[in-house]
């Protein structure tokens, strides 16, 4: 199982000092962050993507690809793509290009974003939202997979004879995540193609969040992709975790109250109840979300929230290493130790990604691929040291 | 057939001239259901008990667990009674906030009866004029008939000597009832079965 972190890059101050970041400061800090999870042993760093203030991550792979050279062992990611107000072709050329640069350490996480205006910004009409969202991907799809793309679509200008480069590393597309809070049309969406579905249950009662998740396992296993129990979950969660419970209360009792999205609503000690926030002592996480799994079942990957509301940089690289240090080891303990032998224990990554082409047969043998990369000439067939090795891994 | 019928007050004060209003428009769809050979079963939500819950909702944009449960029984309600006080020459803003959380495919098709109170019948309008076009907006079914009552309607003869509060009452819970004598039991699809499968998705985007 994945532990990681995700930001949304939120500009908020601190509602001790008043002093909010500058944009160029909480660049630096998120990138710091980013290598500290790295150095610290969490599995993903996710970057979201917004395009008005008081967020400052417009950019992901700009950031990611940076990311990519810094780091070493860290699944880079994001929370979330914006599928509906980008370009398929833009997103296409820009994660393969990160693909390439991070030699496959990465996936991408595709959302509808939540911000309104953003949609007439890029052009878009917000009612639109779902039909983007699903012809977006299937024209993402065919570029990844296909050399040559004739397209014609509603939303954007027809493509004949486009190839998107650089052609996806060893040519498989990166794994994709798709995430949605409210829609089950996404979670749909995600079981029809057998990717990912990740439900950011941050702010919402866990009984929806359980609803969701149980809907797309059972269309997972529906649209044949395999059993309703191995599907590829992930969830958002959040947390601030101090060795001594009541320091942590008092602690972010400030930042609660002031936070953008859920300060001056509920209490702390309601939302803690209600939502996934658990603020207290590690041992207190790992109750919590070790036993998130009775409700959603195993799943691939938890993604906390520990970077917003004007907390210090200081306070989140403590955050990082708690979690590192005191609640992932036993969380990924334990659920390896429940997890059934043949339910996933991860998202794939990419070497596994390319071994499973390779099963599927979905390359050709040898040659030069009509399917794989004509440019390079590259396909799934060539990164054998990679497949062995998830071969290997795997069984 | 025993239908369920949802009463929602929004009065502030305790005990409140709305709630009183309330009571009596929900006593008026029983015996007018009775007449039509059907049973109702009434639950009354005093906004009042859910209002930090429809603040927290209203920033958030989830329920808690005590609103999340009035607004499932809104959802199912067979017919729904919906009363508030008149506040500054509208409808008390807390009522609008709860009809702001509810679901907004939830109310399509159910009949609703409107009612208001207040201090004057200066106001006796708002129910048309201020909340018909929340519930034209949720596709809900609105009776013609919505009720005011002033402070001087509750006098003994109902303050208007041609078309007391009694008789406006009773015209509206009349309606009311004929409305969902002539429909069906509220059967809510269960949470996704609405949705649409990947190729009607497809479909929608023009690429099936």
């Amino acid at each position: 199982m994945q532990f990681g972190i995700f930001s949304v890059g939120d500009v908020t101050p601190d509602p001790h000092t008043g002093r909010a970041p500058t944009d160029t400061e909480r660049v630096r800090s998120m990138l710091t962050i980013a290598e500290h999870a790295d150095a610290a042993g969490l599995d993903v760093f996710a970057t979201g993507e917004h395009h008005n203030p008081p967020f400052v991550p417009s950019s992901p792979t700009t950031m990611l690809g940076y990311l990519a050279g810094r780091t070493t062992q860290i699944t880079l990611s994001t929370a979330t793509t914006l599928i509906t107000t980008n370009d398929p072709v833009r997103i296409a050329e820009e994660y393969a290009m990160l693909q390439v640069i991070a030699d496959g350490r990465m996936d991408v996480m595709l959302g509808r974003g939540n911000t309104g205006p953003v949609y007439p910004w890029f052009g878009k009409d917000i009612r639109q939202g779902i039909n983007l969202a699903v012809e977006n991907y299937a024209l993402l799809r065919r570029l990844w997979t296909q050399d040559v793309v004739d397209w014609s679509g509603q939303f954007r200008t027809p493509l004949q004879g486009f190839t998107s480069t650089p052609r996806p590393l060893d040519g498989v597309p990166p794994f994709v995540w798709h995430a949605s809070i409210r829609s089950p049309e996404i979670a749909e969406q995600a079981a029809y193609y057998g990717d990912g579905f990740l439900h950011n249950a941050i702010f919402w009662p866990l009984e929806h969040t359980a609803a969701m998740i149980a809907f797309y396992r059972q269309r997972y296993e529906h649209h044949g992709h395999g059993r309703a129990d191995q599907a590829i979950v992930g969830l958002g969660g959040q947390v601030f975790l101090r060795k001594q419970s009541q320091r942590a209360w008092d602690e972010f009792r400030p930042y609660f109250d002031e936070a953008p999205v859920y300060g001056h609503g509920p209490s702390m000690e309601e939302f803690t109840r209600e939502t996934p926030l658990t603020v207290g002592s590690p041992q207190q996480a790992i109750d919590r979300y070790g036993a998130l799994w009775e409700q959603m079942g195993h799943y691939q990957r938890q993604l906390f929230l520990v970077d917003h509301a004007g907390l210090p940089l200081k306070t989140v690289l403590e955050q990082i290493d708690i979690l590192a240090e005191d609640v992932v080891p036993v969380l990924r303990r334990e659920a390896e130790a429940r997890r059934p032998a043949d339910v996933p224990s991860a998202a794939p990554t990419h070497a596994e990604l390319v071994a499973a082409a390779r099963a599927a047969g979905t390359q050709p043998a040898v040659g030069p691929a009509t399917t794989g990369d004509r440019w390079t000439g590259r396909t799934a067939e060539d990164d054998l040291a990679a497949a062995d090795a998830a071969t290997v891994a795997r069984s | 057939m025993t239908r369920s019928v949802v009463v929602i007050s929004a009065g502030v004060s305790q005990p409140s001239s709305t709630r009183l209003l309330a009571d009596r428009l929900a006593e008026a769809v029983v015996a007018a259901l009775a007449g039509h050979g059907e049973q109702a079963l009434v639950e009354v939500i005093e906004v009042r008990e859910v209002a930090h819950e429809v603040v927290n909702a209203t920033l958030t944009g989830f329920a808690g667990a005590a609103l999340a449960q009035t607004q499932a029984a809104v959802a199912a309600a067979d017919a729904l009674v919906v009363v508030g006080p008149v506040f500054t020459a509208g409808p008390a803003g807390l009522l609008k906030s709860f009809v702001d959380t509810l679901d907004p495919d939830s109310l399509a098709g159910t009949p609703v009866l409107l009612a208001a109170t207040g201090g004057t019948p200066r106001h006796s309008l708002v129910p048309d004029y201020a909340m018909r076009p929340w519930f034209a907006y949720l596709r809900a079914d609105v009776v013609p008939t919505t009720v005011f009552a002033a402070t001087d309607d509750w006098a003994t003869d109902g303050g208007d000597r041609l078309a007391s509060l009694p008789d406006r009452i009773t015209r509206a819970a009349g309606e009311l009832a004929g409305r969902v004598a002539a429909r069906p039991t509220t059967a809510r699809a269960g949470r996704y079965d609405d949705v649409p499968s990947f190729d009607d998705l497809l479909g929608g985007a023009g690429l099936s």
